[in-house]
């Protein structure tokens, strides 16, 4: 138990009295930080949540968007760091399960999940490597087994998390408006369990998750069991559509105490349950246990004592999903919890009876937070240009080779080929792709993509986090989708630390401004703080998922699934780069060189200038890139650039189809002063600054924001150059896909003269197999 | 007019059922029915689809609990009346757990899960799910299995190939060990029969946009002969071939 001396006596003055044993315990669940938020939630509130699209309704763990004819979309992030990093198979599996129940309380079915994992080094952490495979492995062994298409997701090796695993679950619902679980309770209603055993797994697991892992406590980790979760998912599912259920929660964090206290408090009423009720794997366990146990496929469903409830038990009974009744609904707003008074002549013991509202919310803190020392000077740091080959004729072959088979750039197909990413054939852009595409029932695609960048976090926070955002649009935005919400993952170290709190609240500062400047509502979150490691706190690592709309052909929209024709969002999504395509790029490059992965992986540089994202250029190239990906057959392909640069994201498209090409960037528009750029007084027009005083490696290798490459097939070069023109975007046409270059050669010059020439086929090779021989050369 | 009546058998924990269904009914027209594992199938039902994913969360085995399922006695006897009867992935797992097809699917070479397109050739041109298709044609479409390594024993193999009873094989190799890259039988009759492969996620224009008219054709084979009253003892082995292998 974690209750602090002030919690306790505040909780004591709110009771009027000595609290009772039970009652510490679930307080204390509740109270946990994982559970309440009380460090961060002064600062969430600054985020947007309002949109023309977001459906609001009490107690639901999701974010519900409203996607036209009839049907929504609900929305979730989860991460499971502390179990994944004592136990990396079951903690990430158990990642999938949580997240999952979070969309099916709303009444939707999951659709999606997308994966964020973050490990050690691989060369100096031992342990990164047997986290990363088991991690995968949990989230394949869970998420193919429910059914539900793991369908993108990210992936990063980072001496910050040494030892330890960050695992991000988002997980994407659809369904019927008019379906949606309409959270509501009348007094007699009676509150059901359902799913799994509670037994002595997970106890303590949301304090587990509040505190520095200096102990490997495994009883504190939930044990998955995907096939009891199928069963759930079909079975509370069959319940919504059967009008059975009032009101739903998952049971997550904090087990029935966060589960019976939050829906209590959020609908207004009171509810009492009696722990003898609840089927558990095991006799004998206590009150205490049963009300903090972190076991996982359970929901807890308040019905009507008749109808409803008579249509639950069927339908469990049909499912073998195990239920219990444990409680019912009452007027007076408390939250009771009973035992005995089953057993014949025995009378029921009051464990706990306190206001829903008390245990509900925890007395919310206002950390001291100061700006770190490290950052002072941080962005100053640089390093003299790459000069390798002698003569000034600096060579970049064998560092684009490096960067492209880095663990950080290499392809992913090793973990996503082992998740089930086509079940349920709504996955029509596949992982591996900027962000993946999913069919919708209304005739309209729904894009998803997640993106973190702690090296960017490290050198600066606020920047960093915006840049994660603007990452995940620009990702959405290549597939022709624009963004309709967000989802940010808060994950940094002990907040009790001023600097590293620092940290966090720039971070959701940048994020609030950034999200109200671009009219994106923030749909649903999660905070993860205590993330330390034992050469201390984890880099700051915000994750940021965003969701974008495509429609299909006007004439389309709202059609039926089935016999979709070949609309004009499909002919582009199914187009792929050509021998003698024209390779322009979008957006100017600056000489933002701090926490790239050219700094860290090949310079061994920590430090330098944060790429900083203006809002005026990132709606300006976006809506360029909207345009042109919103007609047919204007572009091949549109690939965000992003980590390794413009180097890195024209080396993927040609590794991604096996094209060569010859590119000169000595043409590449650029922007020298980063901080006018950022003010979105430059790198407006066409034009950009002088190409000679940028160095070759900041041009290759610089990670700034808004940049797009973009194929153009020969017959669209001019429509897509006057849109660009009249956009205002910097572009820049720096060579062709294939045609001029030798056969099968990635040729990079700066002014005619070759500054980097790879063979496709040896460098398609090993990017392929990267992942693989690292986890089985092992 | 080609309504006809198909049941999708659902065991606890099936996840492919509502794809097989979306494009039974929504892509072919089918007059498509769920059958809960613990209910007959209903009378007049012209095929039986064994839908791909997990039953029972493939706790033992792929496939060897749900082979024990009420429903498996009305889809034996089906399989012996001589109504088509198609088992993908998960179904194919229980055809051979239940010992309606013969062999065995093992953990993949790789020992894991791999999800990932592959060619098929056809084999057999002459099945309920594959007359509309050409000997030696081949079909894109994905694997998701984790159990998907087809085995026999040498007799075994050897009188499915003569038999004609081989229906689909892996076109680049044995993608996950399977014994001559075999893909997909059928039983004696010809009208079983059971793949690995997808072809519900290959048979669309959103999903399979390189080329989803081979995958079609499993689908428009059976609406083809089941339209045409040609389901019925005889099966559909074609040739001559076929009378080695039986009994």
């Amino acid at each position: 138990m974690n209750l602090e001396q002030s919690e306790l006596d505040y909780l004591t003055s709110r009771l009027g009295r000595i609290p009772r044993p039970a009652e510490l315990h679930i307080v204390a669940a509740e109270w946990s930080e994982h559970c309440s938020y009380k460090s961060s939630k002064k600062h969430l509130r600054i985020l947007p949540t309002d949109g023309p699209l977001v459906i609001s309704e009490k107690g639901y763990d999701s974010g519900v968007l409203d996607v036209g004819g009839g049907y929504v979309v609900t929305a979730h992030i989860e991460s499971h760091n502390h179990p994944s990093a004592v136990e990396p198979y079951g903690g990430a599996a158990t990642g999938v399960g949580g997240v999952i129940r979070d969309i099916l309380s709303a009444g939707t079915r999951p659709i999606a999940i997308l994966d964020g994992l973050r490990f050690g080094n691989p060369r100096t952490d031992p342990r990164a490597l047997w986290l990363f495979k088991n991690a995968v492995s949990g989230i394949a062994d869970y998420g193919n087994c429910l059914g539900i298409p793991t369908v993108g997701g990210e992936l990063e090796f980072d001496d910050s998390y040494a030892g330890y695993a960050m695992v991000d679950v988002a997980a994407i619902g659809f369904g019927k408006r008019d379906r949606l679980v309409r959270n509501h309770a009348e007094p007699g209603d009676v509150v059901v369990l359902l799913g799994g055993p509670t037994g002595r797994d997970g106890i303590g697991g949301s304090q587990f998750a509040s505190d520095s892992l200096e102990t490997e406590d495994r009883s504190a980790v939930q044990i998955p069991d995907p096939f009891i979760e199928k069963l759930l998912v079909e079975a509370v599912l069959e319940a919504r559509s059967a009008g059975a259920i009032h009101a739903m929660k998952d049971l997550g964090g904090g087990g029935l105490s966060c589960a019976v206290s939050e829906t209590a408090d959020a609908l207004g009423v009171g509810i009492t349950i009696n722990t003898d009720a609840v089927h558990a794997r095991e006799d004998g366990m206590s009150v205490e246990e049963i009300m903090t146990s972190e076991s996982q496929e359970r929901m807890l469903v308040i019905t009507d004592s008749v109808r409803g409830l008579q249509a639950i038990r069927e339908i469990c009974s049909k499912f073998g999903v195990s239920h219990s009744v444990i409680g019912a609904v009452k007027r007076d707003g408390m939250m009771r919890v009973t035992s005995g008074g089953r057993r014949a002549g025995g009378g029921e013991d009051i464990a706990a009876e306190m206001p829903a509202e008390v245990v509900a919310n925890a007395r919310l803190l206002d950390l001291p937070h100061q700006r770190p020392a490290y950052l002072d000077g941080i962005e100053d740091a640089s390093c003299a240009p790459h000069a390798q080959g002698g003569g000034g004729a600096a060579d970049y072959t064998d560092i684009i080779h490096r960067l492209m088979t880095s663990p950080n750039i290499a392809s992913r197909s090793w973990v996503y080929s082992q998740y089930d990413h086509e079940v349920g054939i709504r996955t029509v852009v596949r992982p591996g792709a900027d962000a993946s595409v999913l069919r919708l029932d209304n005739g309209r695609y729904l894009a998803i993509s997640m993106d973190g960048n702690p090296k960017h976090c490290y050198v600066n926070p606020r920047q960093g986090a915006i840049g994660c955002f603007e990452e995940a649009c620009r990702n959405v935005v290549c597939t022709g989708a624009a963004p309709i919400g967000m989802l940010d993952h808060l994950q940094f170290g002990d907040p009790t630390d001023p600097g590293v709190f620092w940290t966090f609240v720039e971070s959701v500062r940048g994020i609030a401004d950034f999200a109200r400047e671009m009219g994106i509502p923030c749909v649903g979150g999660k905070v993860s703080l205590y993330n330390e490691t034992p050469s201390g706190p984890i880099k700051p690592t915000p994750v940021i998922a965003v969701l974008g709309l495509i429609s299909g052909d006007d004439s389309d929209g709202g059609g039926s699934g089935g016999k979709r024709a070949d609309n004009s969002a499909m002919q582009r999504m199914r187009a792929k780069p050509a021998d003698g395509d024209h390779i322009i790029v979008v957006g100017s490059t600056k000489d933002e060189m701090g926490g790239s992965e050219y700094y860290e992986y090949i310079r061994g540089v920590v430090g330098g200038r944060c790429p900083a994202v203006s809002a005026a250029e990132s709606r300006r190239n976006s809506g360029a890139i909207l345009d042109i990906t919103r007609r047919a057959g204007l572009s091949h392909m549109v690939h965000d650039c992003s980590k390794g640069g413009l180097a890195a994201a024209v080396s993927e498209v040609c590794l991604g189809v096996g094209l060569g090409c010859d590119v000169d960037i000595a043409g590449v528009p650029r922007a020298h002063d980063a901080g006018a750029a950022a003010s979105g007084a430059a790198a407006s027009g066409a034009a950009g600054a002088p190409a000679r005083t940028m160095p070759d490696d900041v041009t290759l290798f610089s990670e700034s924001h808004s940049r797009y490459v973009v194929l153009v097939p020969d017959g669209s070069l001019r429509e897509v150059e006057d849109l660009l023109a009249r956009s205002g975007a910097a572009h820049a046409r720096i060579g062709r896909a294939a045609r001029g270059a030798p056969r099968g050669r990635i040729i990079f010059r700066s002014g005619g003269r070759t500054v980097a020439d790879l063979s496709v086929d040896k460098t398609r090779r090993e990017w392929s197999g990267v992942l693989g021989g690292m986890v089985h050369g092992a | 007019m080609r309504l006809v009546k198909v049941g999708i058998v659902v065991f606890p924990g099936s996840n492919c059922d509502r794809d097989m269904h979306h494009v039974l009914r929504d892509v072919f027209g089918f007059d498509v029915q769920y059958v809960w594992h613990t209910k007959p199938i209903p009378a007049g039902t012209d095929a039986v689809v064994l839908p791909g994913g997990f039953s029972y969360g493939d706790r033992l085995r792929a496939g060897a609990i749900a082979a024990h399922s009420p429903v498996m006695s009305d889809v034996r006897r089906l399989a012996s009346k001589g109504t088509p009867v198609l088992g993908v992935c998960n179904g194919f797992q229980v055809l051979t757990e239940s010992g309606i097809l013969p062999g065995a699917l093992l953990v993949n070479e790789s020992l894991g899960f791999m999800c990932q397109w592959t060619d098929l050739v056809v084999e057999n041109a002459s099945t309920p799910f594959t007359s509309m298709l050409r000997a030696g044609q081949r079909i894109p479409i994905p694997i998701a299995n984790g159990e998907g390594r087809y085995y026999a024993d040498e007799d075994t193999v050897r009188d499915l190939w003569r038999g004609g009873r081989v229906v689909f094989r892996y076109a680049d190799g044995p993608v996950n060990g399977s014994v001559g890259g075999i893909a997909g039988i059928c039983n004696d009759d010809g009208n079983v029969v059971g793949m690995m492969p997808h072809p519900e996620r290959a048979a669309e224009y959103e999903t399979n946009p390189a080329d989803c008219g081979p995958a079609r054709m499993i689908f428009e084979s059976l609406a083809g002969c089941a339209s045409a009253q040609q389901i019925s003892h005889a099966g559909y082995i074609g040739g001559g071939e076929r009378g080695e292998a039986r009994s």
